[in-house]
C-alpha cells in the first residue's frame, strides 16, 4: 500500500465521521472494558492498597520475603529463556518463511498459525504425555543410549522452558517473518557482490533490518511468558512455581486477596512499563493472518 | 524458479535444516497425540497397539463433557457475534472516526492481550463473584468478548485499511446516508474481514483456559476448565480423544479463515489495480 495515499483516503478531508459518532460507535468497546476490564483490575489494586487501610505491606512482602524474591526471580529468568530459545528457533524458520513463496511459503505458514492457534492447553497436554516418565522422549532417549533409564523430565523448570517455548514459538517466528519479509533480497546479494562473507553479509544487513521485528516477537513472548499461567501449572512442580502459579494459590487456597492483588500490581506496572515504551512494536494483527 | 547463485551453499542448507526441524518440532506433539487416541490400551501408547474409538465413546458418552462442550459453543458463539459487532464499531471510529484521546483508546484495544490473563482471570473472579456472574452465560460471554475483542478489532481495521474509501465517498455523494453507505457499500466490502474476526473471536473463546479456570463454578464450566481439571488428575485417554477434536477444529477454522483470506483479496483487487499499489 503507498503510504502517501492512506491519509487522504481514509480521512476523507472534512468528511470524516464527527466526534459525537465516533463516540457512539466506541461506547460499546469502551463500556465493556469499563466493566470487564478496568473495573475488575482497579479493584483488585484497590485490595492491595487500601483494604482494610491503606498500607505498601503486601508490596514490601513481594519485595522482601525470599520466598516470593524467588519466585519473582524464576519468572524472570523463565521468561528469558523462553525468549531466547523462540528467538534462536523462530528467527531461521523465519528467514527460510520470507525466502519461501508459493505452496512451500502456504505450508509453512500453517505450520506456524495451526499450533498458534491450537488450544494451550492441548499443547501443554501433547508435551505432558510426551515428557512423562514412560512417555516418547524417555523411550527415544534410552534407545539412542542417552540414558540408561527413564529420567525425570515433567515438573523441572526445562520442562517449563520447553514447553512454553514452544507454545509461544508463533509469536517469535509471525514479526520476524514481517520484518524480513521486508528487506529486498537485493540488500544481502549486493553486500555478498561487494566482497562479504555470508556471515557477515547477514549481521550487517539482514539482522540491523529484521530488528523491528526480533523486538515486536521478543516483547510478545516476554510479555505472555511473564503471566502465563496454564503450561507452568501442568508441567512445573512445586519446585518451578512462577508468579503466575503463586497468584493463583493466593486466590484459591489461600484467600489471600490482598497479597494476590499485590502480585498482580508488580506484574502489570512490569506490562504497563514495557507496553508504554514498546507500543509500536505490539501489532497484533500479526497473529491472525500472514501478510 | 531461478536465482542467481549467491554464496553461503552450506550455510544456507544448515538454515534450512534447522528451520524445519523447528516445524517438526511446533508439529509433532500435538500430531503425536491423535494416533494415542485411537488407542484401545488404558495408558496413552505410541505406536497404539490397535484402533479403537472407545475413548471417543467414552467422551460422548460422559454428561460432564458434553455439557462443558455445549456451554463453551454457547459461550463461543456469543462472544463471536459480541467481539464482531462491537470491534467493527470500534474499528470504524478509529479508522474513519475523530476520537478524543485516541491514545487512550489505542492502549485499551491492546490492553486484553499484554495484560496478564491470570491478572485479568483474578480480577474477573473477584468482582464476578460479588455481582454473582462467576458460572453464569453471561459471564463468560463478556469476558470472552474481552479477550477477543483486541483481535476482531485488528483483524477488521485490517479490512478497512484495504478497502478504497472512495467508494465510500461516491456513496455519501450520491446522498446515501451514513447508515445506508454502511450497509450496502462499506460492510459487504469488508464482510470476509468481519467473518474471520468473528471465527477467531470464537476459537479464542472456545480454547480460552484461564479465566475460565477462574470465573466457573461448579456445575457450569466450560471446556477447557473440564479439561484442565482432568489433566490436573490424570492423564487419561479421553483427554487424547479431546484434544485431537479440538486440533481438527482448529484447522476447520484455519481452513475457513483462509478461504475468507482469499475472499478479502479479490474484494481488495480492483483496488489494488487502481491505486497502482
Amino acid at each position: 500500500m503507498s503510504p502517501g495515499r492512506r491519509p487522504a483516503a481514509f480521512f476523507l478531508g472534512g468528511r470524516h465521521l464527527s466526534e459525537a459518532a465516533s463516540l457512539v460507535l466506541l461506547a460499546p468497546f469502551l463500556i465493556l472494558l469499563a466493566i470487564v476490564f478496568l473495573l475488575p483490575l482497579g479493584t483488585l489494586i484497590h485490595e492491595s492498597l487500601l483494604v482494610p487501610q491503606p498500607t505498601l505491606a503486601n508490596y514490601e512482602r513481594v519485595f522482601v520475603e525470599p520466598v516470593y524474591l524467588r519466585v519473582m526471580g524464576r519468572t524472570a529468568r523463565v521468561a528469558f529463556y523462553v525468549t531466547l530459545v523462540t528467538l534462536l528457533l523462530g528467527y531461521p524458520l523465519a528467514w527460510v518463511m520470507a525466502r519461501s513463496s508459493g505452496l512451500r511459503l502456504g505450508l509453512l505458514a500453517a505450520a506456524v498459525l495451526l499450533p498458534l492457534w491450537t488450544s494451550v492447553l492441548v499443547r501443554t497436554y501433547a508435551w505432558m504425555v510426551l515428557l512423562q516418565r514412560n512417555g516418547l522422549v524417555n523411550e527415544w532417549l534410552q534407545a539412542l543410549g542417552i540414558v540408561d533409564a527413564p529420567v525425570k523430565l515433567l515438573y523441572t523448570e526445562g520442562a517449563v522452558v520447553l514447553a512454553m517455548s514452544h507454545v509461544l514459538l508463533p509469536f517469535m517466528v509471525l514479526p520476524v517473518y514481517s520484518a524480513l519479509k521486508g528487506i529486498p533480497e537485493d540488500y544481502p546479494r549486493a553486500a555478498l557482490m561487494l566482497g562479504a562473507s555470508p556471515w557477515s553479509a547477514f549481521r550487517e544487513v539482514v539482522w540491523p533490518l529484521s530488528l523491528p521485528g526480533v523486538a515486536s516477537g521478543s516483547l510478545m513472548v516476554f510479555l505472555l511468558s511473564l503471566g502465563f499461567f496454564v503450561t507452568p501449572a501442568l508441567i512445573g512442580g512445586p519446585q518451578q512455581m512462577m508468579i503466575a502459579t503463586l497468584v493463583s494459590q493466593q486466590v484459591r487456597e489461600l484467600l489471600n486477596w490482598p497479597f494476590a492483588g499485590a502480585l498482580v500490581g508488580v506484574l502489570l506496572a512490569f506490562v504497563l512499563a514495557l507496553t508504554l515504551a514498546f507500543n509500536r512494536f505490539i501489532r497484533i494483527e500479526r497473529f491472525v493472518g500472514t501478510r | 524458479m531461478t536465482r542467481p547463485p549467491r554464496g553461503g551453499g552450506p550455510g544456507r542448507l544448515l538454515l534450512h535444516a534447522v528451520a524445519y526441524a523447528v516445524v517438526v518440532f511446533l508439529l509433532l506433539p500435538t500430531i503425536l497425540v491423535a494416533p494415542m487416541s485411537v488407542s484401545p490400551e488404558k495408558y496413552l501408547q505410541f505406536p497404539p497397539a490397535g484402533f479403537s474409538l472407545r475413548w471417543y465413546a467414552a467422551y460422548f458418552a460422559d454428561r460432564e463433557w458434553i455439557e462443558a462442550t455445549l456451554f463453551s459453543a454457547q459461550a463461543g458463539l456469543i462472544a463471536a457475534v459480541g467481539a464482531t459487532v462491537v470491534g467493527t464499531m470500534a474499528a470504524l471510529a478509529l479508522v474513519r472516526g475523530r476520537v478524543r484521546g485516541r491514545m487512550v483508546v489505542e492502549l485499551l484495544v491492546v490492553g486484553p492481550v499484554v495484560v496478564p490473563h491470570i491478572a485479568l482471570a483474578v480480577a474477573m473472579f473477584l468482582v464476578f463473584e460479588q455481582l454473582r456472574l462467576t458460572g453464569t452465560l453471561l459471564g463468560f460471554a463478556m469476558a470472552h468478548i474481552v479477550l477477543a475483542l483486541p483481535f476482531a478489532i485488528f483483524t477488521v481495521l485490517a479490512a478497512l485499511y484495504r478497502f478504497d474509501a472512495d467508494l465510500e465517498m461516491a456513496a455519501l455523494s450520491c446522498g446515501a446516508g451514513r447508515l445506508r453507505t454502511f450497509w450496502h457499500v462499506t460492510l459487504p466490502m469488508i464482510l470476509p474481514g468481519v467473518a474471520s474476526a468473528g471465527l477467531f473471536a470464537f476459537i479464542i473463546s472456545f480454547d480460552e483456559a484461564v479465566v475460565s479456570f477462574f470465573i466457573s463454578d461448579l456445575d457450569r464450566k466450560t471446556l477447557p476448565r473440564k479439561m484442565f481439571e482432568d489433566i490436573d488428575f490424570d492423564v487419561s485417554p479421553v483427554l487424547a480423544a479431546v484434544a485431537t477434536m479440538l486440533s481438527l477444529l482448529t484447522i476447520a477454522v484455519l481452513v475457513l479463515g483462509h478461504f475468507f483470506r482469499q475472499m478479502a483479496d479479490r474484494r481488495a483487487a480492483p483496488v489494488a489495480e487502481a491505486g497502482g499499489r
